[in-house]
């Protein structure tokens, strides 16, 4: 009796079922799993926002929506998008993967983590309530401001800001705790033998995102609580009639909003070259100029904010400043560009559906960047800023950049994770609907910016109808071949071909060497690494 | 073989005939200001040189990606544990190349660029103001022939073609034509202070390449320079709320004798306006003149019927504040009354003092009070709207 009690003991692998399993967990597979869920689930509601303001868009004049609601879907498909499907995707993988990574056998604050994830829906219930308080004739709907809440136009909005700030600042929390975990585990539960400098570049990219958030999360939670003392409690931060300055606001919320961007990118830059090190089987090249790089790109993050508001006035040495510091980012941008090259030149290449999105993805996200780079140039901002030009530019750095680099990453973890393999016809399919469907959307987007259709506006004059109508089929069809994602995700889930414990030929790793799926627990004895 | 060549024929024919008909926009429009020039070349200049690196490096990508296959047999060729030296020869390739192109190729032209953009005073031959509104534009002249000009400046689309579910023919300037245009003189260098009422605005005509955020409570500068004569069209380019894409820009650029021309009738027509503030109106010119005052400025919140847009924008028909008296017992205006709101604004509602003159004021709150559903009775006299302002 006792003997089995002890064995029971030892082995941890008992947890509660069914609701009580998920609100109580404290494993790092089931919160991994739920933050992954939680993050589909959030892409497909997001993305669903962003339909209906394209279908407007399909022609001149309003069709389907009034402006009123127009301009609050925009901001809450912002903000679903960057704070609960990109980076609930990217702690999900943290979640999954650091402890396999790095040979431990959990997170290190397993509680903290429990609560980091059960933060999450109710920010997300906050963002979207007002619009269903709304068809109850209480207020006036969600945050209609974009997701960048500038005010004067925030602090005259409706309850919608007030719901939007709250749920900033749970999910503020969340990443910050988040965040302490992923630094914790990093720091200490490493096996024995793996120096930091022989950390998969996952960790790396992870830790360095990590200490971004720590930085520059409380920042934004300052400046929208500012802004919420603004509205109700009679503070004048941002008036200019009681001595403050509304482009303040825009300071504080950049210096948050400029990391973010690498806040959601980072971990991808850390996996992207694992798969690409994977399929080309050969090592990664320039492991250590790749860390370097990473390092640079997080320190360049916190001093170039204020490029995201050229045309708010600032004296021409700030301008230059900002310009020329923006300008430098390409500089260690352009070294992981040659290492992600380089370690695939001269591979044995094999293009199974996770490196057909990592190849797309370095080629659609040097679209991104080189866009990023000219629009770091003062004179010419003055027109592409909030143009359609800057719209087309963000998404192929956070669209093509980070989700298409978390799709990358799904279908390379999903066989361990799951213990199937999934579909891969399917998941070729996928990629290439999204990949063509993607650029036939946002293509025609830089060209509308060119021509001078300011972005967030619900109609639009005549000569920007032939692009909009492309650009709107387009999207359609990129939204549809998610669904190929979700078929392919949940039925690999349920079954299918049993993976082996490798599953690719060419990945490296200690999270290969565990089955696949891997026990409740990953490692019980600490693996060493030489 | 024969019909296969008719197919390409006729495919190409198809496709050449559908971009001849549409409307295909490929760069900047025609730049028209020494600003809008420069950023042009710029901005192809910084093209060229991106997408040259980008098709370099995809070349690069592509022909290994045809080569380098596991199906091809190629056999994996182990980076050489790289020597640091070479690692960091592979490193500062193109951190050197990056280097020249950031700070030197694209750097320097960018940092001349910045200061003339900066450079709002040197040479500049006139100065105007430039307020952004709710939605709307006001613009004034502070120095030169139209001194003291000012006026507002709204969209003039038919309401009925930008309302929900208008399938008719729209304007060819549909969104982009406004009732009062701003003029400017061809070749002069202009200042222009920008500034806001409410929230922040952004004043752009893309061909001008100027594009300056209007700040509520502060003055921000820009300048343009317009070298060709003609009528150029923009629109504001910060979310400024539910009439965002409501609030376009219309200047023409004209040679200076046309535009001295044009200050005088302007100022002529500003003085005859002036005047009617001192004449007795009937009730029924005030409603007349009123419903056109407020179905340019008030109809887009508190819509056309009067019934407003609630909470956001209360309903003016049978409100208090519509209906209630206008001045107190000793003859000033009430506090929260309905002049008080029009003149001083609160919240959302903008303060309409510097936007509507006596005239307007008067004839838009007597139409109010006796039209939209309300039939209060009384007559507000722009007399009276001049005499509340002292």
């Amino acid at each position: 009796m006792s003997t089995t009690t002890v064995a029971h003991h030892d082995d941890h692998a008992e947890h509660p079922t069914g609701i009580m399993r998920w609100l109580t967990t404290t494993n790092h597979k089931d919160i991994g799993t739920m933050y992954l869920t939680f993050s589909l689930i959030m892409f497909l509601v997001g993305g669903s926002m962003i339909l209906a303001i394209r279908a407007e868009l399909f022609q001149p004049g309003l069709q389907l929506l009034n402006p009123e609601f127009f301009n609050q879907l925009i901001g809450v498909h912002a903000l679903i998008m960057i704070f609960a499907a990109l980076m609930p995707a990217a702690t999900g993988f943290a979640n999954w993967m650091i402890p396999l990574q790095i040979g431990a056998p959990d997170m290190a604050l397993p509680r903290l983590n429990n609560w980091g994830f059960w933060l999450l829906p109710p920010s997300a219930i906050l963002l979207t309530l007002p619009f269903t308080l709304a068809l109850f004739g209480i207020g006036d709907g969600a945050l209609a401001t974009g997701w960048t809440f500038y005010p004067p136009l925030s602090v005259q909005g409706g309850i919608g800001v007030d719901f939007a700030i709250f749920a900033v600042h749970l999910l503020g929390i969340s990443s910050v705790l988040g965040s302490i975990n992923i630094i914790v585990t990093l720091f200490n539960m490493r096996a024995p033998g793996m120096t930091l400098m022989k950390m998969p570049m996952f960790c790396w990219g992870w830790l360095i995102t990590a200490f971004l958030l720590i930085a520059t999360i409380p920042v934004l939670a300052g400046a929208v609580t500012m802004l919420l003392t603004d509205r109700h409690f009679g503070t004048h931060f941002f008036d200019a009639a009681g001595g403050g300055d509304p482009i303040m606001f825009q300071h504080l919320f950049w210096f948050f909003g400029h990391p973010e961007v690498y806040i959601l990118l980072l971990p991808v830059w850390g996996f992207i070259p694992q798969i690409l090190e994977a399929f080309s089987r050969k090592p990664m090249y320039g492991y250590k100029a790749q860390v370097y790089s990473l390092w640079a790109i997080g320190a360049l993050a916190v001093v170039v904010w204020a490029h995201h508001f050229f045309t708010a006035g600032m004296p021409v040495p700030a301008l230059l400043y900002f310009m020329y510091s923006t300008m430098a980012i390409s500089l260690p941008l352009a070294v992981l560009f040659f290492c992600w090259i380089k370690t695939m030149w001269k591979g044995s290449m094999s293009f199974e559906t996770p490196m057909l999105f990592a190849v797309g993805w370095i080629i659609l996200f040097g679209i991104g960047g080189l866009t990023g780079l000219v629009l770091a140039d003062v004179a010419a901002d003055a027109q592409y800023h909030n143009s359609y030009f800057v719209v087309a530019h963000f998404h192929y750095t956070l669209f093509a950049g980070g989700i298409m680099g978390i799709m990358a990453g799904t279908y390379y973890w999903l066989p361990k994770m799951t213990g199937h393999m999934y579909n891969e016809k399917l998941g070729k399919l996928h990629f290439w609907l999204t990949a063509i469907s993607f650029n036939m959307t946002f293509i025609p987007q830089f060209f509308l910016g060119l021509a001078g259709m300011p972005r967030r506006i619900p109609d639009y004059a005549l000569q920007f109808a032939e692009f909009n109508m492309i650009s709107t089929i387009a999207a359609f069809v990129l939204g549809l071949s998610q669904l190929i994602f979700v078929y392919n995700i949940v039925s690999c889930a349920r079954g299918g071909k049993k993976a082996t414990d490798q599953v690719w030929e060419g990945a490296k790793g200690l999270e290969w060497t565990l089955p696949s799926p891997p026990p409740y627990h990953s490692f019980t004895e600490q693996p060493v690494v030489k | 073989m024969q019909g296969f060549r008719k197919i390409v024929l006729g495919v190409s024919a198809l496709l050449i005939s559908l971009s001849a008909r549409a409307d295909y926009a490929w760069n900047f429009p025609e730049p028209v200001t020494p600003m809008a020039l420069d950023t042009l070349h710029v901005h192809n200049k910084f093209m060229l040189i991106s997408m040259a690196i980008f098709f370099v490096v995809l070349a690069i990508m592509i022909y290994s990606i045809f080569a380098h296959r596991k199906s091809k047999n190629f056999k994996p060729v182990a980076d050489k544990a790289p020597s640091t030296a070479t690692e960091i020869f592979w490193t500062l390739i193109p951190f050197v190349i990056l280097l020249l192109i950031d700070f030197v190729i694209m750097g320097i032209p960018a940092y001349h660029s910045v200061v003339m953009m900066e450079d709002t005073r040197n040479e500049a031959k006139m100065v105007i103001k430039i307020t952004g509104s709710q939605w709307r534009w006001q613009y004034e002249y502070l120095d030169g022939d139209a001194k003291g000009i000012k006026f507002v400046s709204n969209l003039s689309t038919p309401k009925v073609q930008t309302d929900k579910g208008y399938e008719g023919v729209k304007d060819e300037q549909y969104l982009l034509e406004v009732d009062n245009r701003l003029v400017l003189p061809v070749g002069e260098k202009v200042r222009i202070l920008m500034t806001a009422t409410d929230v922040l605005h952004n004043w752009w005509v893309p061909q001008f390449g100027s594009s300056r955020v209007a700040v509520p409570g502060f003055i921000r500068e820009t300048w343009v320079q317009v070298d060709k004569a003609g009528t150029y069209r923009g629109q504001c380019k910060e979310l400024c709320g539910k009439g965002h894409g409501y609030m376009p820009i219309v200047v023409d650029a004209v040679p200076m004798e046309e535009y001295k021309a044009w200050a005088v009738a302007k100022n002529a027509e500003m003085a005859k306006a002036a005047a009617g503030s001192d004449k007795e109106w009937t009730k029924d010119e005030l409603v007349a003149e009123g419903k056109v005052v407020y179905e340019k400025n008030c109809a887009v919140c508190h819509q056309a019927s009067g019934a407003g847009l609630p909470p956001a924008f209360p309903a003016l028909t049978g409100s208090k504040i519509t209906t209630s008296p206008i001045f107190g017992a000793d003859g000033k205006y009430l506090k929260d009354g309905h002049l008080d709101r029009v003149l001083n604004g609160v919240r959302v509602m903008p303060a309409w003092k510097a936007l509507l003159n006596d005239t307007e004021i008067a004839a838009v709150i007597t139409y109010e009070r006796n039209g939209l559903g309300n039939s209060v009775g009384d007559v507000l006299q722009p007399s009276q709207v001049k005499a509340a302002r002292q």
